[in-house]
């Protein structure tokens, strides 16, 4: 079971905010999930290889392309949705004093 | 004039190729019904691209180079990603994106001639069955405006069953193509993992998202399956396979010289589990109707086993909210989507976007997916539930020894009513139970419309085929439809006021 202060700590790693008012909430539901998947904990898997994809080939690797050019980058095309830019760079609030 | 909004894929093809009817006549009908529709199935349209592109069509069709589905209208789903309609994902997040560029699967049915009306309403980020997480509203069921559509496709759903577009696509990581054509009496099909290519599909759960096709019938989801499919480079997961033409053997009989029972030869396996207690009497009704159907036309029903569906769900619910915590935490109000305003600090802008920009179930799922792969909980949830999963792949593959495909519902009951679930948070998770083991396996499956049950509202027949079987499954759906009227029947509250003389 998770407690409010877990709560905190995950939404602080996965850069959320929960608002205190709907903390109490919050708790319950993921709560109510994780009894959900608690089921997993029964099943017989020992010695069993995940499937991590089912699309994996083990004999097979990860695919790789030649290493030549393929595409170019239009940095005006990708950034037009960006929210704030100047001169080509992405702009944020100031990291260093 | 002829109310083409009524025809499908294939009739509406060989309509324009024999210029009884032209690509730009054809979209303003669309766009009229569209515009006229109460569903809020469309979230995004641009009448000027859609004509633009009709009018190429129908110059290509005078110049006598048209491609295969030269001018045939569709529609795409919100989490495939266009250059000329805006992709918001059914999220406030990305409300007015526009990606420099088109998703793959967009782009091979624009290059096979089809004409794109708009953009599909769609649970945010593809996450729901239902279609009340998109930060747009809830789409309604052209069925009966009080039930959801079912989701996350449930726009494409809507919009095929009311006759707002004869195809769309869809997206499926746990049922979402297949869950909502059943609950909108269309067919659709979500092919085997890594046939279909995610590139330019924003990506929910990668180990699971595929793109499909949703349309009228299993002749239409032929056409069109074999132009999304196909070898992309910009997907490391796509499968380097050759062109497949899923349309020319679907009229071909089972066993050679059978054309009276087509079937005769085909082995059906029903998992005795998905005809066990929480399945509804009315769809268990339709469902047994249609497999007496199948087995008219010559098919052998045979009792299979999958003992591990139920673990399906939890195992489905560690594997997509871990993986969708990692895809969606590219989303920060920098390069693109919501920015927070009046923030102190980078952090603060990453927390304060990402809060605002994400509606609830998506945060809850990406706080579920961080608790399952944070430090001393790994092996636990991800990685046990990965071994889950190859337990249920393992299921399938022992089934498939005594069958061709197997058969069953797509979901336990007919669609809910609208807010039904609101005070019951794992009821949508727990009707996910029939479509999840196919995805976590990377199996093919079709839904087809089968009858109706409670308040006249559809039932879907699921087929589930072993890997890269998807002409299969569409050929039985195909013989079934042959002899069936299900897939032709249409919502008579289309809430529509026909504009079409005739």
């Amino acid at each position: 079971m998770l407690t409010r202060i877990d709560v905190d700590r995950l939404a602080e790693l996965a850069r959320l905010r929960v608002a205190p008012a709907e903390a109490d909430a919050t708790l319950a539901r993921l709560n109510a999930i994780l009894g959900l998947i608690e089921q997993l904990q029964s099943a017989p898997v020992d010695g069993l290889e995940p499937l991590v994809h089912p699309g994996a080939d083990p004999t097979q690797g990860t695919r790789l392309r030649v290493d030549e050019v393929s595409e170019t980058v239009d940095r005006a095309a990708n950034q037009a949705s960006a929210p704030s830019t100047a001169e080509g760079l992405y702009l944020v609030p100031r990291v260093v004093e | 004039m002829k109310d083409w909004t009524e025809a499908g894929v294939a009739t509406l093809a060989a309509a324009l190729a024999a210029r009884q009817v032209s690509a730009e006549e054809l979209a303003n009908a669309f766009l009229q019904r569209m515009a006229a529709s109460p569903l809020n199935a469309f979230l995004d349209r641009q009448a000027e691209h859609t004509l633009a592109q009709a009018r190429a069509c129908d110059e290509r069709l005078a110049r006598g180079t048209a491609r295969a589905l030269e001018g045939v209208p569709i529609a795409h789903k919100d989490v495939l990603v266009t250059r000329d309609w805006v992709t918001s994902a059914g999220s406030q997040m990305l409300a007015n994106y526009r990606s420099p560029f088109d998703a793959t699967v967009v782009e091979r049915l624009t290059q096979a001639g089809m004409v794109t009306l708009g953009k599909l309403n769609c649970d945010e980020f593809a996450m729901g069955s239902t279609n009340e997480n998109s930060a747009y509203g809830a789409v309604r069921n052209p069925w009966d405006h009080a039930a959801i559509p079912g989701g996350s496709s449930g726009g494409s759903a809507a919009a095929v069953a009311a006759g707002l577009t004869p195809a769309a696509t869809g997206t499926d990581t746990g049922g979402s193509i297949r869950q909502p054509a059943a609950f909108c009496g269309i067919t659709g099909i979500k092919p085997s993992y890594g046939r279909a290519s995610r590139y330019g599909l924003i990506a929910y759960a990668s180990s699971l998202d595929q793109a499909g096709p949703m349309a009228r019938s299993a002749h239409d989801c032929a056409l069109l399956l074999s132009v999304m499919c196909g070898f992309d480079p910009r997907d490391a997961t796509s499968l380097e396979l050759p062109h497949e033409d899923f349309a020319a053997a679907l009229a071909t009989p089972f066993t050679a010289g059978q054309t009276q029972r087509p079937l005769s030869g085909l082995r059906i396996g029903l998992p005795e589990e998905f005809f066990q207690s929480g399945v509804s009497a009315d769809v268990e009704q339709a469902v047994r109707a249609a497999l007496d159907q199948l087995s008219a036309l010559g098919a052998q029903c045979v009792s299979v086993r999958l003992p591990r569906t139920a673990l399906a769900i939890p195992a489905y619910y560690v594997i997509a909210p871990a993986e969708a915590s990692s895809n969606l935490s590219r989303f920060d109000g920098v390069r693109y989507g919501h920015r927070a305003k009046g923030v102190r600090d980078l952090h603060d802008l990453y927390s304060r976007s990402r809060s605002e920009g994400f509606g609830a179930e998506v945060q809850r799922r990406i706080l579920i997916g961080t608790y399952v792969l944070s430090h001393g909980y790994y092996d636990a949830y991800y990685l046990r539930a990965q071994q889950v999963r190859r337990l249920i792949a393992n299921d399938f593959d022992q089934a498939f020894a005594h069958c061709d495909l197997i058969a069953g519902p797509v979901a336990p009951t007919v669609a809910w009513d609208l807010g039904a679930h609101r005070d019951d948070p794992l009821a949508d998770y727990l009707a996910d139970i029939f479509t999840l083991p196919a995805s976590l396996a990377g199996l093919p499956g079709l839904s087809m419309p089968v009858g109706f049950g409670a308040g006249r509202r559809p039932v879907g027949l699921q087929l589930i085929g072993p890997k890269l079987q998807e002409a299969r499954l569409l050929r039985v759906a195909h013989q079934y439809q042959c002899v069936t009227d299900w897939h032709q029947q249409r919502p008579a509250q289309a809430g529509l006021v026909s504009e079409h003389g005739h």
